[in-house]
């Protein structure tokens, strides 16, 4: 696309990112600091804040009441769901995906983490390295977040040591070599004071590294798409039934990866067959090339069959095809997966059903231990699983395309999405 | 910005929305798109204007209109749908008044924003929707910050926060069983200030009320409100003249002005940078309770 499109009143960049916690490793605290200290607190969420925090009777004004949305949450003083929050700098837009870090809440924490460019881990600085560290820093490994964070928070409580930092520090880097993570940082915070959460921390004159908002403002995250293998899943054909338009006919989509142009060639999966872009339309008009993740229309210069779930690539760069498929899963219901079992599932823009064929492993999120023996899988529980679908997908792994190597089931008796599936 | 290869953050609310609003079209039989004549629903429009063109938006946009309208809307309004050949249903609460579905309240403070959801949830029987889009985003109110792009709503339209399907990735499951409906908000993820951004980076037109002008309000529990037909006055209050805009728009009865002279997108995007009350604080259907959101939406609320 063009400069003139792209330049916008602020030229901001937009980077998610999630936060998983309890209430004690000071998480809400955390973002209520990073929403106050942005300026993203208004008067009127103060003064209601206030108000609740004296209804619940502790005495100060409690930023975490910020975070809990829904009057179950507020009265159990926990929170139930993935929150989405907003703040913004002069350089960067920000969504957090707030989710409850308690065992029971695994899904909430893949739902958050599906579309982070950035994790925040929590460790208190007096407990060191939990169980809980170590479950999301797996889940952080497993859903691809490019980036993590940790922060190790109350240094206050432990005099502002450097050993304290340093420990919890060497300990995680141990966890990271089990784990598939390439970006880690450690920042050691007090969420509760405001130290190098926003502002710089004096009492700590042995960090002489970032800050948590210098970080989130300035961590590379350009590179977090891939650029180089071009997928574009058709989503919607576009006939306009207009006098001016009457031959027309587009493919709308978003693009999952590379960078298309005018007069590319391209094929067309499943059938194979190729052509050549004869343009790429956005509302302004036509435009040379568009790459991901932007919302555009593509046309073809032959008119050849293609409808919704179809994928157009580029000559390189194929994505691998068959029925089927080895991937992890995070089961999200209720009710226990039902080994050979069917269920509908969605892939890109397509629409499919799959068996479950076989569990290779569960995985013990506490340990990162792998069970072959028991192989039942129910709710909160993360997998190892083959399953075989009606039709050849053509797909990637989730390593190396988040978009393409992602699948969700959904059972066909509730219509509940039951599983997040990441292919191998 | 120094790679070549990005966009900006309004670039990607934008081709997020798109997806969303497409993703509609092609998940359900029988959408529409509900719409005010306020910023947020004006924006959405034009987002899908952008995501079918060439064609033409392929669904009506539905109007619940509580009859308690600023003229200004309903011109706007009726203008735009005329520009762009859009189909347009008007629901109105009156009918659902006189059908004796809902009683309009009385006295100083009346409103029938709540009136609304009754009219709202027949209108979508009525038409046989299985899909109403709606401009609500998850930065307005606690509430809302819970919700998803595609929430699912029973038999009766409930809202049932605590049972809500994951949402991973950009895949949406719009599955339902006969009679159910989706509620979908293509705009979830923007902030009042991407908003008033986009308005300007795509020079998207808007009602006046939005810009500063004199207008005749009566001060009530420290909201300016409209002194007009629909809003009562209490014993002693007497209209004055003062130079106000509106931050959002609602029913004239319970939509609150605050007081401006900014005249300009510029001037707005700055007074909104630098104002410390959210643009719903002004809203007095908010105010009735600490969950009064989360309340009306369980109940099929916009």
């Amino acid at each position: 696309m063009s400069e003139d499109y792209n330049r916008g009143y602020l030229d901001m960049e937009l980077l998610r990112f999630t936060t998983a916690g309890s209430v004690d490793d000071g998480k809400s605290t955390l973002i209520g600091r990073l929403l106050y200290d942005s300026k993203a607190i208004f008067e009127d969420q103060m003064e209601a804040i206030e108000k609740a925090s004296l209804k619940t009777g502790d005495g100060e004004v409690n930023l975490a009441l910020l975070t809990d949305g829904l009057r179950a949450e507020r009265e159990q003083g926990i929170t139930i769901d993935v929150a989405y929050r907003y703040f913004a700098t002069p350089k960067r837009k920000f969504i957090i995906a707030d989710t409850p870090g308690h065992v029971q809440y695994t899904r909430n924490m893949v739902t958050g983490a599906s579309t982070a460019n950035v994790a925040l881990i929590l460790v208190d600085a007096r407990n060191g390295i939990i169980e809980q560290t170590l479950r999301h820093a797996f889940i952080a490994s497993l859903l691809q977040i490019p980036h993590i964070i940790v922060c190790i928070n109350k240094m206050d409580l432990v005099d502002y040591k450097e050993g304290a930092f340093d420990d919890i520090k060497s300990g995680f880097d141990k966890i990271a070599t089990k784990l598939d993570v390439h970006d880690i940082r450690f920042v050691p915070i007090s969420a509760k004071l405001g130290d190098n959460v926003v502002d710089r921390s004096e009492n700590m004159d042995w960090y002489d590294g970032p800050t948590l908002m210098y970080l989130l403002e300035n961590i590379h995250i350009a590179s977090d798409i891939n650029h180089v293998d071009t997928r574009f899943p058709v989503q919607y054909v576009i006939r306009p039934m207009k006098e001016e338009y009457h031959d027309y006919r587009g493919y709308a989509g978003r693009i999952e990866g590379g960078v298309f142009h005018k007069g590319d060639k391209v094929q067309v999966l499943p059938s194979g067959l190729k052509s050549k872009i004869s343009s790429i339309d956005i509302f302004e008009g036509s435009t040379e090339e568009a790459f991901a993740p932007q919302s555009v229309t593509i046309s073809l210069e032959d008119d050849i069959d293609i409808s919704r779930g179809d994928l157009i690539i580029k000559d390189n760069g194929l994505p691998q095809s068959g029925q089927d498929i080895e991937m992890m899963i995070c089961w999200f219901d209720e009710k226990p997966m039902i080994l050979g079992g069917k269920y509908a599932v969605k892939h890109t823009t397509n629409d499919l059903r799959c068996v479950i064929r076989d569990v290779k492993y569960r995985i013990d999120v506490n340990t990162l231990e792998h069970d072959t023996e028991n192989k039942k899988i129910g709710l909160n529980d993360i997998a190892k699983i083959t399953i075989k679908t009606t039709k050849p997908l053509f797909y990637d792994t989730y390593r190396k395309n988040r978009k393409t190597g992602s699948i969700i089931l959904i059972d066909e008796a509730t219509n509940n999405t039951v599983a997040a599936g990441m292919i191998m | 910005m120094d790679n070549k290869y990005r966009i900006n953050h309004l670039r990607e609310l934008e081709a997020e929305s798109m997806y969303v609003i497409r993703e509609v079209v092609a998940q359900f039989e029988n959408p529409c798109m509900l719409f005010s004549g306020g910023k947020d629903s004006i924006i959405m429009f034009h987002l899908a204007r952008k995501a079918f063109w060439p064609a033409r938006v392929p669904f009506p946009l539905m109007h619940i209109d509580t009859g308690h309208n600023f003229k200004e809307t309903i011109e706007f309004r009726d203008k735009l749908m005329k520009e762009t050949e859009t189909k347009l249903i008007v629901r109105y609460v009156q009918d659902s008044i006189d059908e004796g579905k809902v009683v309009d309240e009385t006295g100083v403070n009346s409103s029938r924003n709540i009136l609304q959801t009754t009219t709202l949830l027949d209108g979508i029987e009525a038409m046989k929707f299985d899909c109403a889009m709606g401009g609500g985003r998850r930065d307005e109110e606690k509430a809302r910050a819970k919700e998803r792009f595609f929430s699912h709503r029973d038999e009766f339209g409930q809202w049932d926060p605590k049972n809500q399907r994951p949402e991973l990735w950009n895949m949406f499951n719009g599955k339902k069983h006969m009679g159910e409906h989706f509620r979908v908000f293509p705009i979830s993820n923007w902030t009042e200030m991407d908003v008033w951004q986009y308005i300007m980076l795509e020079n998207i037109p808007i009602p006046n009320l939005y810009y500063s002008h004199e207008r005749a309000v009566v001060v009530r529990d420290g909201t300016i409100l409209a002194a007009g037909e629909f809003v009562e006055l209490k014993e002693g209050e007497v209209p004055e003249i003062r130079v106000v805009r509106f931050r959002t728009i609602g029913d004239m009865t319970c939509t609150g002005a605050v007081a401006s002279e900014a005249n300009s997108l510029e001037e707005i995007i700055e007074e909104v940078a630098s104002t410390r009350i959210t643009e719903r604080g002004g809203r007095y259907d908010d105010k009735r309770s600490e969950a009064a959101m989360e309340d009306r939406k369980k109940e099929g609320y916009f």
